[in-house]
């Protein structure tokens, strides 16, 4: 017999006999949640978001300040252009992956640029100065980018380079972690991309004396531009 | 040898006495505390919010083997190869051997708790292979050829000076109080272990039973680096990691977050499904996910403590903890410290072993009351006394209760004793606090309460 | 009502006047005590060792004489815990489970008795000094005590109370665990008395004797003068 169902016989006979779900033996709440009664819930007990876009954008606005992300609103592709080109003195080398977003930004630099479409050498995508990608999604309730190896540009352009820089819609804007989820769902469940993450501001560490650091290991800034 | 209830004896009274480490403790753990409250008042229903995680996670662990089926099955059809370890020793030769058949030299590893379970830093070491920890912490202590301090906080019990010495030992670095520095000393090191690294090593914070992916919760950004440069990546997890669906983690990446570090969301949680797939450009072109039981199965068949097996590891029961406090990490001298460690290690380890953890403990409950997924642990703790004792009585213990149960159901012999007591205590007074004292165990750092002239049975007589 | 009183074994030898303090009381009020002189002990201390069979030959005793009771008020939150919440569970399955059951269902804490109960808040005592009060871990986290008490105190005259920062923290006795592991307890007293001597009160008080007794030990051993006293002697002051 394999070892899978050696462990997965052990696991039967171990559960023949029932435990009872925690919480229920001294007050009687309510029963094991089915995953249609759970799902609509989980958002109510969530940290509040507003109602409307203004409100996402606000909070996702103060959730940027707590986390040392700069987001920035933009109103036009001249004006993200314009930031961008003036953040680029100093660069030598960028990164990037080709979209809609990215394609109207990358070229105008005038810059070296290595580009991960058609895979890449790791030590020159170190050598980038920046990572600039799409997104799925915002989340407004923690502040999050939503990424995917598809939306942008594989697993390691948003986290090598010491400056990670997405570009993003309005649109893009979700108030809350489970509707997040649902995107995710909802776009990739035929055939999900092997790499998600949701990045929620530049990397850190408190190892030292729980003391903060930015830039542990991943980049050291993280730039959110909304259109 | 000594054995572990020796051994944790001498380190507990030693680091109880340690007044700078306890102040230490306190001080890493004072700003947690802050910030985890206010996390959690920002939940609109942080104890709805608890009971649905533990309701999600009894339904994962009671109906493991089906979602444990669909997990493997749906990582296996995207190419990921699943491997089943029943111990210790078998996850350690299917490790072992990826890395031997893929030629493969040095080994960059971000946080792995079953990792330590299973001893695979050694293992690796002793057949040649170069290992480096990245996170943060734990490069720390494997510089220092220590265990983690706390399955969280693995580097907790240093300060800033000890750090900056040890690198300066071991890397050759300049001397610098400036955790800033002290962090990119080691950015530096391991920005090149992770490019020319062959093998990456992870964990899984849980297991998506709906979409077969691994989630992985990091500050540092040191396991995305790892799940995407390296050409091999190898997840261990224990089997007990699954949820049933991938929205689950819309309540529990936030729950993780609050309890085990006092912040809204971790700054990268990943989710891993597959090897690189054909339409992207970069990861592992393989990945293998090793399923690690050691036990667990054992505790699952205890359906007394089967929510152990609910744990997410966020450390929440540690930091609240009034003996991990006193005691420190290092004491337990197990790979989960603190209430948790307690309550599982007997039944991983061996409940003779190891019972003495459960004993060790006022049973104050302050666990109980912040684990998220609501695990039962300081009654566990009180069920591993029990079961230690059905298991294998202690005599000297059995004869203490078989004359304790003898007064305390005879009035008459009880009020003999008490007068025997009033007898003896001014010829305690002699032997009060010193070796010779029987009450030594109080007397040590306690005075002795007296027996009152008049107790409360001779009032209520009197009265009559 | 007709009280049945229990009144824990280390209450009975080395705090009788928290005893007395609670008769007076609950006679003051009216009620009349009942007070079963054969029993001692809860069995608490076989039971948090492990010596569960032990443990049920001295609980037995007491569901026994109990069972009958009105209502059974305790002197203590962590006998109280025994009684509410582990008697139920150390009976399951036994022929005594039902009366456990019953027993559990009307006992009370002493000071839940009087807020949850008797719906009295206000003795008329009066107690000059400044106190800082810790929650025993039983009373509070499988009793639920937390305002009962202090709805109490806040009635009693020229008393100030001081919270600490660590009231919720345990105090370290923990029963046996306070002499198998003397070093570890003793730590945690010293937070305890540390941070209810910042508060800068005179009083450590508590509706737990166990815990205070402990303490109290340290306190006096380290020869500090703060001075502990349980919540009913406080009741009973004027």
């Amino acid at each position: 017999m394999s070892e899978r169902e050696n462990i997965l016989g052990r696991i039967r006979e171990a559960l023949t006999l029932s435990a009872d779900v925690p919480g229920h033996k001294q007050n009687n709440l309510l029963q094991v949640v089915s995953e249609e009664e759970a799902a609509p819930h989980i958002h109510e007990w969530l940290p509040a978001v507003g109602e409307t876009i203004e409100d996402g954008l606000a909070l996702f606005a103060k959730n940027s300040a707590e986390l040392k992300t700069d987001f920035r609103l933009v109103d036009s592709l001249e004006d993200l252009n314009a930031q961008i080109t003036e953040m680029a003195s100093g660069w030598k080398k960028i990164a990037t992956h080709s979209g809609e977003l990215t394609d109207a930004v990358g070229d105008k630099l005038g810059l070296p640029v290595c580009s991960t479409d058609e895979g890449y050498e790791a030590s020159d995508l170190e050598s980038c100065d920046v990572g600039i990608t799409q997104c799925d999604c915002l989340v407004a309730q923690t502040g999050s980018v939503l990424v995917t190896a598809r939306s942008a540009g594989g697993r390691a352009l948003s986290v090598l380079p010491p400056h990670h820089i997405v570009l993003a819609q309005r649109s893009q804007l979700l108030p809350d972690l489970p509707a997040a989820f649902a995107l995710l769902e909802e776009r990739y469940a035929s055939n999900y991309p092997s790499f998600i993450s949701l990045i929620t501001g530049p990397s850190r560490t408190g190892d030292i004396e729980r003391i903060l650091v930015l830039g542990a290991h991943g980049p050291k800034q993280l730039t959110v531009f909304c259109l | 040898m000594t054995t572990p209830v020796h051994q944790f004896h001498t380190d507990a009274n030693r680091a109880a006495q340690d007044l700078q480490q306890r102040a230490q403790i306190q001080s890493a753990l004072s700003s947690y505390e802050t910030a985890c409250e206010a996390r959690k008042s920002a939940f609109r229903d942080w104890e709805s919010a608890r009971q649905t995680a533990a309701e999600i996670k009894w339904d994962a662990v009671n109906h493991l083997d089906q979602h444990l089926r669909e997990f493997a099955d749906k990582l296996e059809s995207r190419g990921t190869q699943v491997h089943w370890a029943s111990n210790e020793q078998q996850a350690r030769d299917i490790i072992l051997e990826i890395i031997r058949s893929n030629n493969a030299h040095s080994i960059i590893k971000s946080k792995v708790m079953t990792g330590e379970e299973i001893h695979i830093n050694e293992a690796l070491e002793k057949a040649a292979f170069d290992v480096v920890e990245s996170d943060l912490g734990e490069f720390i202590v494997q510089l220092r050829r220590e265990a983690p301090y706390h399955f969280v906080f693995p580097a907790m019990h240093l300060k800033r000076g000890e750090i900056s010495e040890l690198f300066n030992r071991e890397l050759g670095t300049a001397l610098t109080e400036d955790p800033e520095e002290l962090t990119m000393i080691a950015r530096r090191v391991l920005r090149d272990k992770y490019i020319t690294a062959d093998v990456g090593i992870s964990g899984a914070n849980f297991a998506i039973a709906e979409t077969g992916m691994i989630s992985i919760t990091e500050n540092e950004g040191n396991a995305r680096l790892t799940c995407a440069l390296p050409k091999v990546h190898i997840a261990l997890l224990g089997i007990e990691k699954v949820l049933p669906r991938l929205r689950d983690l819309a309540l529990f990446l936030p729950m993780l977050a609050t309890a085990g570090a006092g912040q809204a969301l971790t700054c990268y949680n990943s989710l891993y499904g597959g090897p690189r797939q054909p339409d992207e450009c970069d990861g592992p072109e393989e990945f293998h996910v090793v399923l690690l039981d050691n036990n667990r199965t054992q505790l699952l068949a205890d359906k007394q403590q089967r929510d152990a097996l609910h744990c997410i590891r966020c450390g929440a029961c540690l930091n609240v903890c009034p003996i991990y406090r006193s005691i420190g990490g290092h004491t337990y001298g197990t790979t989960y410290q603190g209430p948790i460690g307690s309550v599982i290690t007997p039944h991983l380890r061996g409940l003779q072993d190891w019972k003495h953890l459960s004993s060790a403990s006022s049973l104050c409950g302050a666990c109980t009351q912040v684990c998220p997924v609501k695990i039962d642990l300081h009654h566990h703790l009180l069920h591993n006394r029990r079961n230690a004792v059905i298991d294998k009585p202690v005599w000297r213990e059995k004869l203490q209760f078989a004359i304790f149960r003898s007064v305390m159901n005879r009035p008459k012999l009880y009020r003999f004793c008490v007068r025997i007591g009033r007898l003896m205590q001014p010829l305690h007074r002699l032997v009060d606090g010193t070796r010779l004292d029987p009450a030594r165990g109080w007397t040590q750092t306690r005075k002795l309460p007296r027996i009152a002239p008049q107790t409360f049975k001779d009032f209520w007589r009197n009265r009559k | 009502m007709k009280v049945t009183l229990f009144i824990p074994c280390f209450i009975d030898l080395c705090h009788p006047n928290v005893g007395m303090s609670i008769v007076q009381i609950l006679e003051q009020l009216g009620h009349t005590i009942d007070y079963p002189e054969e029993l001692t002990c809860c069995g608490q201390p076989a039971f948090n060792s492990g010596c569960w069979d032990e443990a049920r030959d001295v609980a037995v005793k007491v569901v026994e004489r109990l069972q009958d009771a009105e209502v059974i008020v305790i002197a203590s939150g962590s006998c109280g815990a025994m009684l509410k919440v582990f008697y139920p569970e150390l009976f399951q399955k036994t022929g005594c489970e039902q009366a456990a059951k019953s027993v559990a269902n009307k006992t009370f804490e002493f000071s839940d008795f009087l807020v949850t109960k008797l719906g009295v808040t206000d003795l008329g005592a009066r107690f000059p000094a400044r106190v800082t009060f810790h929650d025993g871990c039983h009373g509070l986290r499988e009793l639920d005590l937390k305002q009962q008490p202090r709805t109490l105190l806040s009635h009693v005259r020229d008393l100030e109370l001081l919270e600490m920062s660590e009231a919720e923290t345990c105090c370290g006795f923990g029963g046996t665990f306070s002499t198998k592991f003397p070093m570890i307890s003793s730590a945690m007293g010293d937070g305890k008395c540390a941070s209810a001597q910042e508060t800068g009160a005179e009083y450590i008080v508590s509706n737990d004797s166990s815990c205070l007794m402990h303490l109290q030990g340290l306190l006096d051993r380290q020869g500090k003068p703060l001075k502990t006293i349980h919540l009913a002697e406080v009741l009973t002051s004027s």
